[in-house]
């Protein structure tokens, strides 16, 4: 009932939202702080500790959003959020940027009245089975049991991963991730799928993590990154290019522990110094201080940093989530 | 004719009452529109439209197999999300009529069992009462579902109740499946005669004893006539009724060893242990209401009948639970309307009901909030107001007659 009344309080907060919303800036620093849709507890990408405080990559994007805005990285409240509430508290307004190992896909991006500002993880989904099943490939699971959550493109995937396959396949598919780790981790499913990186976070809770493996196929792709609502350009560019910002920063060899030397250094180069807000009106031209991004790096720091503190932990390697010029997919705009 | 200024909107009293009547409704349709423009206006801004025009669309997603699958024949691919949402409408109702069915009986035991003279027969039913009514239903169906997954055996092996019939595992309760062969319609045509045959003979008794005081054995004949003349015309139909065992296989890859799908029937576990959550936690409810309404009968009553002469069970069929049912139908009302609202926390366990599977991954991936919660909370609207509809007449029927 929990549920269905929240869903409620959701579709009447479209009903009353203002008009007046679409200018997000305005209603932030009016309300002097930013509120950031993240998960309900995924290690790496947004996850509490005992005392409530959230670490995580998609918690460092909204972080770096709250630096760039008002210079202080702790003007973020969180909202934890289920995979089927996420899209309706942003479009309801509940929150201001959506940081929840989001997918980025066509039909979310067309149909439900919401943008993404961009990628800051590449993930696919993947598959987790105990070893006792004898299993070496996807393609051996024709008739399994698959625990998943609901409300993802976790689904389809699954569905059309076995579909292309000809083989048959039973969903159990729950609300939370914590239940499916539990009935999976009973017995329930002889098949866990989520995204690789959720598979690497969530292996931890399991009794016994070492007679579980994950296979090797990816079924599929799953950019993920930070959404806003549709229809406020402004807001959309601040989320965009506080994540270049950070990738940039990372390319360029900016870092918290040597941005504030930077500031002071007369022989760094152009794109650095425009990058720190020493040269040109970056900062003005989104509607923020020019110091944007010295915050951001400051307080945050670049990509590199954010990974290595939070997903490093898990067990990932960079991988296709390396920079451009390391053998990765990751290439940020340039700021000029 | 007296003359109106505007003075007499406040001190003339019928138009006092005009007047504000008229300036609450004028309120009242301004909000309501203001609300829809708003929400029209707020819709457009983000790029979204109003409609119902994705209800043909495919539906991608896989569903746990249940009776609402089932019945709609569910095929990822071809079924639509209108199908979704008839497959989420079926679950909800099986869950919500077994809890219902459930909860009356156990909470009507429980009830007596309450107001009994047997020290450990009433401390038990005290004891179940005070601590299933007292925690929240959710961690009871969280209980119940891990305490049922961590009790079973595994996929690979099973618990047989009946042996090659009936058994159970972490997968499910497997159960033969009935394959109605043709002319099987029949035996259930037979069947619903012999319904209305009883009906009309109990009628007739009833008619006979307040004419002439003779009694007749209504229940034993309308037992063997039921089911005598079901069985009478199955078996001169040639028996069209086979059943489709559950197999189970112990060799082979590991995956593939345990009950094979597609054949004999299965009960899945979220479905189980939704049920027994909804029954058990309601049932404690009604248990209460049941003994309320026992005690609300005057002990005058029993003693009465007692000294006409009849017997304990007699009197508890004809002179209590009659006046008992007065004080019981309003509020066991009210319990089955919770029951079928709290069906909805299923979702937390999979087992795919409306608020899962339409209210869920159907919106997710189609993103109509408000058309798809507005579909969802009609149909709760519906079996709420049905039932209560249908208690509302029961309930007319058993209160007191007074002349």
């Amino acid at each position: 009932m929990k549920k269905l009344t929240a869903a409620m309080v959701a579709v009447a907060g479209v009903a009353f939202a203002a008009s007046a919303s679409a200018a997000t800036l305005d209603d932030v620093k009016a309300k002097g702080h930013i509120q950031c849709g993240v998960s309900q507890g995924l290690p790496g990408f947004s996850n509490a500790d005992d005392s409530g405080n959230w670490t995580g990559l998609d918690v460092d994007m909204c972080r770096a959003v709250a630096a760039a805005v008002f210079g202080d990285s702790n003007a973020v409240k969180f909202t934890p959020l289920s995979a089927k509430q996420r899209f309706t508290a942003l479009a309801s307004g509940e929150v201001d940027i959506l940081s929840r190992n989001t997918t980025w896909t066509m039909t979310r991006d067309t149909q439900l009245g919401l943008n993404f500002a961009g990628v800051n993880y590449y993930d696919g989904q993947g598959m987790m089975v105990p070893t006792s099943l004898g299993v070496t490939s996807a393609l051996e699971l024709d008739g399994a049991n698959i625990c998943t959550n609901t409300g993802t493109t976790t689904e389809l995937n699954i569905t059309d991963y076995f579909r292309a396959n000809g083989m048959s396949f039973n969903l159990v598919a729950f609300e939370k991730a914590d239940e499916v780790v539990a009935a999976y981790d009973a017995g329930r499913c002889d098949v866990y799928t989520t995204d690789r990186s959720g598979l690497a976070a969530q292996r931890g809770k399991l009794t016994a993590p070492d007679s579980h493996m994950v296979l090797s196929e990816i079924i599929s792709k799953e950019p993920l990154g930070p959404v806003v609502r549709q229809g406020d350009d402004q807001w959309f560019n601040i989320v965009r290019w506080s994540l270049n910002a950070m990738i940039n920063a990372e390319e360029m060899g900016v870092s918290s522990s040597n941005v504030n030397n930077l500031k002071f250094d007369a022989s760094i180069t152009p794109a650095v110094a425009r990058l720190i807000g020493k040269e040109g009106n970056f900062g003005k031209e989104l509607g923020l201080s020019n110091d944007w991004a010295y915050n951001i790096l400051m307080q945050v720091g670049n990509y590199a940093e954010s990974y290595e503190a939070n997903v490093t932990p898990l067990g990932l390697a960079r991988g296709v989530n390396a920079l451009w010029s390391d053998g990765g997919i990751l290439y940020a705009a340039p700021i000029r | 004719m007296t003359k109106h200024s505007i003075s007499s909107l406040i001190y003339d009293s019928k138009l006092r009452g005009y007047f504000f009547q008229a300036l609450i409704l004028l309120g009242l349709a301004t909000s309501v529109w203001w609300i829809i423009d708003n929400t029209v206006t707020n819709l457009a801004d983000r790029g979204k439209t109003v409609g119902f025009g994705f209800l043909g669309e495919n539906a991608g997603f896989q569903i746990s197999a249940t009776l609402g699958t089932w019945i709609f024949d569910y095929n990822v691919g071809q079924s639509s999300y209108l199908d979704v949402y008839f497959i989420g409408i079926t679950n909800t109702f099986l869950v919500a009529i077994l809890g219902i069915a459930g909860a009356t009986v156990l909470g009507f035991t429980v009830g007596i069992m309450r107001l009994s003279k047997n020290f450990i027969v009433r401390s038990f039913a005290t004891i179940y009462i005070e601590l299933l009514r007292n925690l929240p239903l959710l961690l009871q169906l969280f209980f119940w579902y891990f305490a049922v997954l961590r009790a079973l055996p595994s996929k690979r092996e099973r618990i047989e109740i009946i042996p090659d019939a009936v058994a159970m595992n972490i997968t499910g309760l497997y159960l033969p499946a009935p394959i109605v062969g043709p002319g099987f319609i029949y035996s259930v045509i037979a069947f619903l005669i012999a319904v209305v045959i009883v009906y009309m003979l109990k009628r007739w008794a009833q008619k006979r004893q307040s004419q002439t005081g003779q009694r007749f054995p209504v229940f034993w004949t309308g037992f063997g006539l039921i089911i005598g003349l079901t069985v009478l015309v199955f078996l001169s139909t040639g028996s069209p009724l086979n059943w489709s065992y559950p197999e189970f296989k112990t060799t082979g890859a590991i995956l593939r060893r345990g009950f094979q799908s597609g054949s004999g029937m299965v009960l899945v576990p979220e479905m189980l242990a939704v049920w027994l959550a909804l029954t058990l936690y309601t049932a404690a409810f009604i248990a209460e209401i049941v003994r309320a309404g026992i005690l609300a009968v005057a002990k005058g009553q029993t003693e009465a009948a007692f000294s006409i002469g009849m017997r304990p069970g007699m009197t508890l069929r004809l002179i209590i639970i009659p006046q008992a049912l007065r004080v019981i139908i309003p509020p066991l009302t009210s319990q089955y309307l919770n029951l079928t609202k709290n069906s909805s926390l299923a979702v937390a366990i999979a087992y795919p009901e409306l608020v899962s599977i339409f209210a869920g991954t159907a919106l997710n991936q189609v993103g109509k909030e408000i058309e798809m919660i507005f579909m969802m909370m009609m149909v709760y609207l519906t079996f709420s107001i049905a039932t209560a509809a249908f208690m509302n007449w029961f309930n007319a029927r058993v209160k007191l007659v007074e002349r």
